[in-house]
């Protein structure tokens, strides 16, 4: 069984590595800049592309699978597994997409947003935990699973919509879009800091262990795994020759998770700062040419169409199934329990989304920058939600 | 109120966009645009046509989608905001007071602000429950004002349409009749293999298909608003119950709320995944974690009272069932569900005591004291006795001389005992507790000295019932019917027709998935070598369309 488990985390890699080849693959896809036009070298990248995305999906799919068997529960049960299995399912999603539509520039935009998601995945521990009483139950599976599908569609309309920004969007020109455009991009070079920061602490071995008063006045101990920026309340370091901290923090605020975002901050930061110095051109300009091929209406329906795939999913797996569970093990089928209330916030988002398109003609632009909304706000509930606002939903 | 007579002779309503006939647009604005405000129907919804009384302008207010959209919105961010910092429901203390008191001491002036503006407990706040009132009835008064005239529109559709109607659909062609009088045959052939329905008039054809996905939206706020009555029931007596009972081992209750029903716990099972025992690929998380939970249960006997039984009488119950409650295995019975939900480890059931000589160490015996229900009087058989004149559960120390109990449960129980024994008469007063004996009157020839304790675990029980759970599901089933119908069906219709002038005039449109109508609009283009349609929407599909015929 330990042996189908490192199998299982080599497949993951092979998964991870694949999406890589493809991303490039894609890029030589719509590398042409007239549209509507696919010359037969573009449609070879392309053809690539996809045969080397599916490679990649089919190997993930085995990792979800070997690892299904090695720990005898569907691997969602923490936020390694979870978020491994939602960027599985994105790939999934887009791939669908890519059928429906033939679609190579989706593709240039939807995998690094997967390889991003899979790199923050593998930042949690890894390994296969035992169920505790509350997940024993098949609803697990089928709650869980549904919801990061829903989820996942959700997301290929953000995709499509920043690829209608990329190319709609003029950025010689100082405007509010540009701005945001450029911020989305930032976001998600954080992602890519904080995958870089975890990254070069754990392989540095970097432990500073501190006792701490907590805000129940109790006495407790933490260890870091990056030099800590900020003191818990009333910290006494354990560590001798690991830094002091600069700032100690009151109790109700938790110094380590700030410090690990504060080093996101700060290696997302310089990464940017480093990509704009050496290009020196914003990111959404880098990307532009990579957009110019996409056909803005095309780009459009396929926002609007993957939330109308999506949304129904997303009902069922996310409240629908996520009730019926909860009045299972927790003897009531909704309690205000912030995970509950952003999956709500989630759903009346895209009910806003398509009200706002149907009945006030919200397309283009405004209809691309809401599905860039939603994704935030899902991947929100998948972070903030999880770590910061602690519900019964933290099991990670 | 005022009809508007349109140039085919058609009375239309006040408020038509387009007619209900010929589909020539009415009002000016319609005029000026390109392509035609296709929304039901361009009809005119009772929300357009009255605008005079107090209810045409309630009405009015919620039919409009603008306030549902503003409804939803404001209920997203309430929603967010309440969860800035847990509810007071997460909270572990309870009474305004304490809780104020709480927020202020663990989230600073922040937190006191925030219980203060009420949004500790915003879920319940009267003001978020208007706003979800008032959601509900933009939902039904919405979609009544739009659902009535879209179906009377799309019932009455005549199958020619005005050469404007036309002009003005997304998708659009004119060009010649290259197959002269069979091409509407050919087309109608072609269109019946994609599944479409088609309708024939004199040189005019309309085909469509899909027109039940026209009612998902309907369909699924119907789902809506038997969910949020069901949820409105549940505030009715009857119909929603909600209690919880600490349950010991050993011990048998009358299960509140539920009349005539007695629950009784043989025992309480705490497991956790022993890292020798689990499967080895769990090893690494044990280690790191520590202990893992792996079962909460609570083996239980339930029981009816039997027919003839007065109330509480509990002499003569009758066993329903055994049964293991775990967490996400409730016991059910009739309209009732009980949960495992808490539990509390070792509390002290009975204290095993030696009544001995001080100075021989001679016993005179043994005594338990049953905590729940200390004897007053405890007779050791050989002239010795042991009266119990004080118990302190939860000793605290003494407050002038006075022993003090914190609260009735016996974490830390006393007693205040006076011996008697053949050689002591008139007896000796002690006070004992676990690991301490006081003589309060001077030394004592006997000593009552504390031996060992029983423990036992106590469940944290919750009684539910909810008669209201059919109606929330049906309200779920409904909307995910509707959502379905809405989400993956279109609504298609193609319009070909022959004009005066001989030529073909070819219109389309579709609720949504304007890719999917094309890839049909292209076959019966070929099929029937109908002109090339455009999409009047695509800018770039125009502009492709016009290098195309410049370089042909």
């Amino acid at each position: 069984m330990t042996q189908l488990v490192s199998i299982s985390s080599n497949l993951l890699f092979v998964a991870f590595v694949c999406y890589l080849i493809a991303t490039l693959f894609f890029g030589g896809a719509v590398k042409g800049t007239k549209v509507g036009t696919t010359s037969n070298s573009e449609k070879r990248w392309g053809l690539l592309g996809i045969i080397v995305t599916i490679i990649g999906f089919i190997s993930h799919l085995a990792y979800f699978i070997t690892r299904w068997i090695a720990g005898g529960h569907a691997p969602v049960s923490n936020l390694f597994e979870f978020t491994t299995a939602f960027g599985m399912m994105v790939v999934g999603s887009f791939i669908l997409i890519y059928f429906i539509y033939k679609t190579p520039v989706l593709g240039l935009f939807a995998l690094p947003i997967a390889i991003i998601i899979i790199g923050y995945a593998s930042m949690f521990p890894s390994e296969i935990t035992p169920l505790i009483p509350a997940l024993k139950s098949y609803w697990l599976y089928v709650h869980v699973i549904t919801a990061a599908l829903g989820e996942s569609i959700l997301a290929i309309s953000a995709v499509a919509g920043l690829v209608y920004l990329l190319k709609s969007v003029d950025i010689s020109k100082k405007s509010k879009q540009r701005f945001w455009l450029e911020a989305v991009m930032y976001t998600l070079i954080l992602a890519v800091g904080f995958v870089a920061s975890t990254t070069t602490f754990s392989l540095m071995d970097y432990e500073a262990s501190f006792n701490y008063v907590d805000k129940e006045q109790k006495a407790k101990s933490i260890i870091y795994n990056t030099p800590p920026l900020f003191g818990m309340n009333e910290y006494e370091a354990l560590t001798p020759e690991a830094m002091t901290p600069l700032v100690e923090t009151p109790s109700i605020i938790n110094a380590k998770k700030l410090t690990t975002v504060t080093w996101s901050l700060l290696f997302g930061t310089l990464l940017y700062g480093l990509i704009r110095l050496i290009t020196r051109k914003p990111i959404s300009a880098l990307l532009k040419p990579f957009a110019q091929k996409a056909n803005l209406q095309l780009m459009d329906e396929i926002g609007y169409r993957a939330v109308s795939i999506g949304f129904p999913i997303f009902t069922l797996g996310a409240l629908i199934f996520a009730m019926i569970w909860a009045h299972e093990a927790w003897a009531r089928f909704w309690g205000w329990d912030p995970k509950e209330v952003w999956a709500l916030i989630t759903w009346l988002f895209y009910a806003a989304f398509m009200h706002l398109r149907f009945s006030k003609g919200w397309q283009g632009e405004k209809s691309a920058w809401l599905a860039v909304i939603g994704f935030i706000i899902i991947m929100f509930n998948l972070i903030a939600v999880n770590l910061i606002i602690a519900g019964l939903h933290s099991y990670a | 109120m005022n009809n508007i007579i349109c140039a085919c002779g058609h009375e239309n309503p006040e408020g038509t966009v387009l007619c209900g006939n010929c589909g020539r647009p009415l009002t000016t604005e319609a005029k000026k645009q390109k392509l035609a405000d296709m929304r039901y129907e361009g009809t005119a919804r009772r929300s357009q046509t009255y605008n005079k009384s107090i209810i045409d302008k309630v009405w009015n207010f919620f039919s409009s989608v603008k306030v549902g959209i503003s409804l939803i919105i404001i209920i997203l961010v309430a929603a967010a905001i309440g969860t800035i910092l847990p509810q007071v429901l997460f909270v572990p203390v309870r009474g305004a007071a304490e809780i104020a008191a709480y927020y202020e001491r663990v989230y600073g002036s922040f937190g006191s602000i925030y219980n203060w503006l009420g949004l500790s407990d915003l879920y319940g706040s009267w003001w978020f429950q208007t706003l979800i009132g008032m959601l509900g009835i933009s939902i039904i008064v919405a979609s009544l004002d739009r659902v009535v005239p879209l179906y009377k529109s799309l019932k009455k559709q005549r199958t020619r349409r005005h050469g404007s109607f036309m002009k003005s659909q997304r998708l659009f062609a004119q060009g010649e009749n290259i197959l002269g009088e069979d091409t509407l045959s050919i087309s109608e052939e072609k269109l019946k293999d994609l599944r479409y329905k088609v309708k024939r008039e004199k040189g005019a054809l309309l085909a469509e298909k899909g027109r039940f996905a026209r009612w998902g939206p309907y369909v699924n706020h119907v789902g809506l608003i038997i969910f949020l009555l069901g949820v409105m029931l549940r505030t009715l007596p009857g119909f929603y119950m909600d209690e919880t009972m600490w349950l010991r081992e050993g011990e048998t209750l009358a299960i509140p709320e539920v009349p005539g029903f007695y629950l009784e716990s043989k025992e309480f099972i705490l497991e956790t995944y022993d890292k020798e025992q689990t499967d080895e690929v769990f090893g690494e998380a044990i280690e790191r974690v520590g202990t893992i939970a792996s079962n909460f249960q609570t083996d239980v006997v339930l029981y009816k009272n039997s027919e003839d039984a007065l109330p509480g009488q509990t002499t003569d119950l009758i066993e329903v069932k055994k049964e293991s409650i775990q967490v996400n295995k409730p016991l059910k019975f009739e309209d009732y569900a009980i949960y495992q939900m808490d539990f509390r480890l070792d509390e002290l059931s009975t204290m095993h005591f030696n009544l001995s000589n001080k100075a021989t160490g001679e016993s005179l015996g043994d005594l338990s004291i049953n905590l729940d229900k200390p004897e007053p009087f405890y007779d050791l058989g050989n002239g010795a006795t042991v009266e119990l004149k004080g118990y302190y559960p939860d000793f605290s120390g003494f407050e002038n001389g006075e022993p003090q109990t914190k609260s009735p449960v016996p974490n830390n129980p006393a007693f205040l005992v006076e011996m008697i024994t053949p050689e002591t008469p008139k007896g000796e007063t002690s006070f004992v507790a676990i690991k301490q004996t006081v003589e309060p009157f001077g030394d004592n020839n006997y000593k009552l000295e504390f031996q060992s304790v029983d423990t036992r675990d106590i469940s944290g029980l919750t009684i539910r019932k909810d008669k209201t759970l059919w109606i929330l599901a049906l309200g779920g089933v409904i909307f995910m019917i509707g959502v379905a119908q809405g989400s993956y069906f279109n609504h298609r219709r193609i319009w070909i027709h022959e004009n005066n002038d001989g030529q073909l005039v070819v219109a389309a449109h579709t609720n949504k998935n304007w890719f999917g109508i094309k890839k049909e609009l292209d076959q019966v283009t070929e099929t029937a070598q109908l002109p090339q349609y455009i999409d009047q929407q695509d800018a770039e599909d125009q502009e492709l369309k016009k290098d195309g015929e410049k370089s042909s």
